[in-house]
């Protein structure tokens, strides 16, 4: 399982920037294809990207929303939340954990030999902080004069496009490199400060500031495909919880196996010697809850 | 009606994605990505 998830890393990794003739021809791709939302985070101004970011998109449509509305063109990001969502109520954070190729660098920036730190856990809440103010409140409220918003993720947060875009863009284009000033050294810096951090502690970006995961989280417990728990099988061998990229302890009842914060990796369910956890795909059964872990653990450090 | 939710969420977003088509919100999309963002790039 681990092996083929590797796999379909490297290969929509690939699939999402397969554009290697910007050398020689236009500096970004133009083609049809960039009409479709990429799953993962994948900016869109990459010189090989050959889909669209779903976060750029979101922010472009809700900051022209107010100049749309007096054309009378109803442009409210049906579009791309429909893609995500329709994604989403499928296999909930699953792209994170095996589409997304900003998820592919943090997990081998991880893999360097330097001394690890745990992650602080009310940063959970940051990505939904970032959904709700840096791609939708601020480009909706805060317009120029002509009611125009601007992509507030993406000039402040957004490391993958100073990664992806930035660096490359200014490489080849000698305009762009002096045009660069304080902003670009500012995202810069936020860009080192981030890859540093990946480096101590398991996928920061995705847990503490990713707006894609946190709407793919929110179908996590809706969605057809789910991880179902059975305490009665489980042993506490604590293996789930040491595989788990992002620290989801559900078998003592702290988290849900269903919880947001799940990026469906599976590496729990491959490792599981009790095959205490097993996959579902259809409608929502009964969850099992704290209470009925508390029943098998009543001594579990919930 | 808790067991139906998946359901009721891909019918829901089957039909905003078909919102989103109908109101031609896709070569909005387009033109974006087909062109430099400044933004992304930390320039403007």
């Amino acid at each position: 399982m681990e092996r083929l998830r590797r796999r379909s890393q490297y290969i929509f990794a690939l699939l999402a920037n397969a554009y290697w003739l910007f050398p020689w021809r236009s500096p970004i791709y133009q083609g049809p294809l960039k009409k479709l939302c990429f799953p993962g985070l994948n900016c869109h101004s990459c010189p090989a990207a050959t889909m669209s970011c779903p976060l750029g998109a979101l922010q472009n449509l809700l900051a022209t929303l107010r100049p749309g509305l007096q054309m009378g063109q109803l442009h409210i990001g049906a579009y791309v939340l429909g893609s995500l969502g329709l994604i989403g109520s499928v296999a909930g954070r699953m792209p994170c954990g095996w589409i997304c190729p900003f998820g592919l660098l943090q997990k081998w920036l991880f893999l360097l030999p330097v001394p690890k730190l745990s992650f602080w856990r009310p940063l959970r809440r940051g990505p939904y902080l970032f959904l709700v103010v840096f791609v939708v409140l601020l480009p909706l409220l805060v317009v120029d004069p002509l009611g125009y918003g601007s992509t507030w993720f993406c000039k402040y947060v957004c490391p993958a496009g100073t990664l992806e875009a930035g660096i490359p863009l200014l490489c080849l284009d000698q305009g762009l490199r002096r045009a660069a000033g304080w902003l670009f050294a500012y995202k810069f810096i936020v860009l080192i400060l981030l890859l540093i951090w990946c480096t101590l502690t398991s996928r920061p970006f995705c847990r503490a500031i990713c707006p894609l995961g946190a709407i793919y989280g929110l179908f996590n417990r809706v969605s057809w495909l789910r991880l179902r728990f059975h305490p009665d099988r489980c042993v506490q061998c604590e293996a789930c919880l040491t595989a788990c990229p992002t620290d989801v302890s559900f078998y003592n009842g702290l988290d849900d196996l269903n919880s947001a914060a799940c990026i469906r990796c599976l590496r729990c369910y491959t490792i599981c010697p009790s095959n205490a956890i097993s996959l579902e795909f259809g409608p929502v059964r009964e969850d099992i809850g704290k209470e009925d872990v508390e029943q098998f653990y009543p001594k579990a450090n919930c | 009606m808790k067991r139906y939710l998946p359901l009721f969420t891909t019918i829901a977003f089957i039909a905003f994605l078909a919102l989103g088509i109908w109101s031609g919100e896709v070569p909005v999309v387009w033109n974006k990505a087909i062109t430099v963002c400044l933004s992304c790039i930390g320039i403007g």
